[in-house]
C-alpha cells in the first residue's frame, strides 16, 4: 500500500473516531486500535503509538472547552493523576514485553466493558456528607454551579478511589487507551462525585495521563510520524465538529449503535489475538 | 461563606486560562503536524507503508534531540514529531500552570502534589525507562 493511500484511509478513519467519540463519550483508541491493526495489518505497538496521540488530542480538545464551563475540580484531577501518571509509565514500559496476542485479547476484554458501560443506565451517587477525613485533608470536596444555586458535593473512599485510578492507568500505558470506563468507576461508584464534575474532571485527568506514557512510547519509536500525522489532524477535526453537533443531538441511540460495532471490533480483537493473527 | 465564594471565583479564572491555554495547544500542535505532514507526502507519498513488524529504531525520530536536528533539515517528519511533541506537553503544561495558580493561593499542599506528578512526568523523559 502507498504512503499517500495508507494517509488517506487513516484520515478518514480518525476523523469517524474523533467525531463517534466526542458523541458518545468513547476515546478514538477504541476505533482506532483495531482499524490500524485488523484492517491495515499494522503492528500493535505502532498503533498502541498512535492511540495515545489520539487520546491527547481529544482530551485537550474538549478539556478547553469543559473548563470554561468551571467544573473541573482540578484538586481532584491534580490528586488522582499521582496515582494515573505513575501507572501508566509502568504500563508503557512494561507493554513491549508483552506478546502481542495478549495485548489484544486484554484490548478486546476492555472494549466490552467500555460497551457496556457506555449503554448503562447512570447513578448519580453524589451526596453531601463531608465526613470524609482523606477527602477533607486533601480539600477534595467541591461546589458546583446549577440552575437553583451553587451546590456542595463531598468525596468519599479516597484511598478506593486511588487505587482503581491506579488500575485504570495501567490500562492506559499499557493499551494505549485513555480509559474512561474505568476511571467513571473510579469517580462515580467509588468515590460518588456528581457526573457534571467527574466527567470533566476525568477527560481532563486523562491528557496528562496519555502525556505521561505518550513519551515513554516516544523514546521506544512507537510513535511514528507517517501514523501520527493523518491521526492527530483527523482525530483533532472529527472531535472538534463533533463537539459542536453532541449541543443539539440526543445521542441515546448512537450511542446504543456504537456499543454494537465496539462489541463486534471486541470480538474481533480477541479472535485475533487468541488465533495469533496480531 | 463569604471566603468561599470568593476562592470559587478565583478558581474560575483560572480555569478560564486554562482552557485557552489548552486550546492554543491543541491549534498550533494541529497546525505544525499538518505542514509538516503537506511536506512528508509531497516526498513519500508514492513510497510503500511498512509497518507490520515493528522496529524501534526505524523512524529514527525517537528523541527530543533527533526531532530538533531533524527539524534544521527541515524534514517532514521531524515537523509532524515536532507537533506531536507540542501536543504531549499541551496537558504537561497545564500541570506547570496549575502548580503556579496554587501557589498565588497559597495551597502548599497542592502546590506539593503537582510537583510530585510532574517530577514523575518529567522523570519518563530521560530515556533510561525504555532500555
Amino acid at each position: 500500500m502507498s504512503v499517500l493511500l495508507f494517509t488517506i484511509i487513516v484520515l478518514i478513519g480518525a476523523f469517524l473516531a474523533g467525531l463517534v467519540g466526542s458523541l458518545t463519550g468513547l476515546g478514538g483508541g477504541v476505533i482506532i486500535i483495531p482499524l490500524l491493526t485488523l484492517v491495515l495489518g499494522v503492528d500493535i505497538h505502532y498503533a498502541i503509538g498512535a492511540s495515545i496521540i489520539s487520546v491527547i488530542a481529544t482530551s485537550s480538545g474538549s478539556a478547553a472547552a469543559y473548563v470554561k464551563e468551571g467544573i473541573t475540580n482540578i484538586r481532584i484531577g491534580m490528586f488522582l493523576e499521582v496515582a494515573t501518571t505513575i501507572s501508566a509509565i509502568i504500563g508503557a514500559i512494561v507493554t513491549v514485553f508483552i506478546n502481542p496476542s495478549y495485548i489484544a485479547v486484554i484490548f478486546g476484554l476492555i472494549l466490552l466493558f467500555s460497551a457496556a458501560m457506555m449503554i448503562r443506565k447512570k447513578v448519580d451517587h453524589s451526596d453531601n456528607d463531608t465526613s470524609g477525613k482523606l477527602a477533607v485533608f486533601f480539600k477534595l470536596n467541591g461546589t458546583y454551579p446549577t440552575e437553583g444555586g451553587i451546590k456542595k458535593y463531598a468525596v468519599h473512599n479516597v484511598i478506593g478511589g486511588f487505587l482503581m485510578m491506579f488500575v485504570a492507568g495501567i490500562i492506559s500505558g499499557l493499551l494505549g487507551i485513555g480509559s474512561g470506563a474505568l476511571k467513571v468507576i473510579a469517580m462515580d461508584n467509588i468515590m460518588r462525585i456528581p457526573f457534571k464534575v467527574s466527567t470533566t474532571t476525568s477527560n481532563f485527568m486523562m491528557g496528562v495521563t496519555a502525556a505521561a506514557s505518550a513519551i515513554v512510547y516516544l523514546h521506544r519509536g512507537q510513535i511514528d510520524p507517517g501514523i501520527a500525522m493523518p491521526v492527530t489532524v483527523g482525530v483533532l477535526l472529527g472531535a472538534t465538529i463533533g463537539s459542536k453537533i453532541l449541543v443539539k443531538t440526543k445521542t441515546d441511540k448512537l450511542k446504543v449503535v456504537f456499543a454494537v460495532v465496539v462489541t463486534f471490533l471486541a470480538i474481533q480483537m480477541i479472535y485475533n489475538g487468541l488465533s495469533g493473527n496480531l | 461563606m463569604i471566603k468561599e465564594s470568593k476562592n470559587f471565583f478565583a478558581d474560575k479564572d483560572i480555569q478560564v486560562i486554562l482552557g485557552t491555554l489548552l486550546r492554543v495547544g491543541v491549534i498550533s500542535s494541529m497546525t505544525v503536524v499538518f505542514i509538516g505532514g503537506l511536506i512528508y507526502l509531497f516526498f513519500n507519498y508514492a513510497n510503500v507503508v511498512d509497518y507490520d513488524k515493528f522496529d524501534s529504531g526505524k523512524s529514527g525520530l525517537s528523541s527530543v534531540g533527533a526531532i530538533f536536528e531533524g527539524l534544521k533539515t527541515m524534514d517532514g517528519a521531524a515537523i509532524i514529531q515536532f507537533g506531536t511533541l507540542l501536543l504531549i506537553f499541551t496537558p504537561v503544561a497545564r500541570v506547570v500552570f496549575s502548580v503556579f495558580s496554587f501557589l498565588i493561593e497559597r495551597d502548599y499542599l497542592y502546590v506539593l502534589i503537582g510537583l510530585m506528578v510532574l517530577s514523575i512526568i518529567l522523570y519518563s523523559l530521560s530515556d533510561k525507562l525504555v532500555g
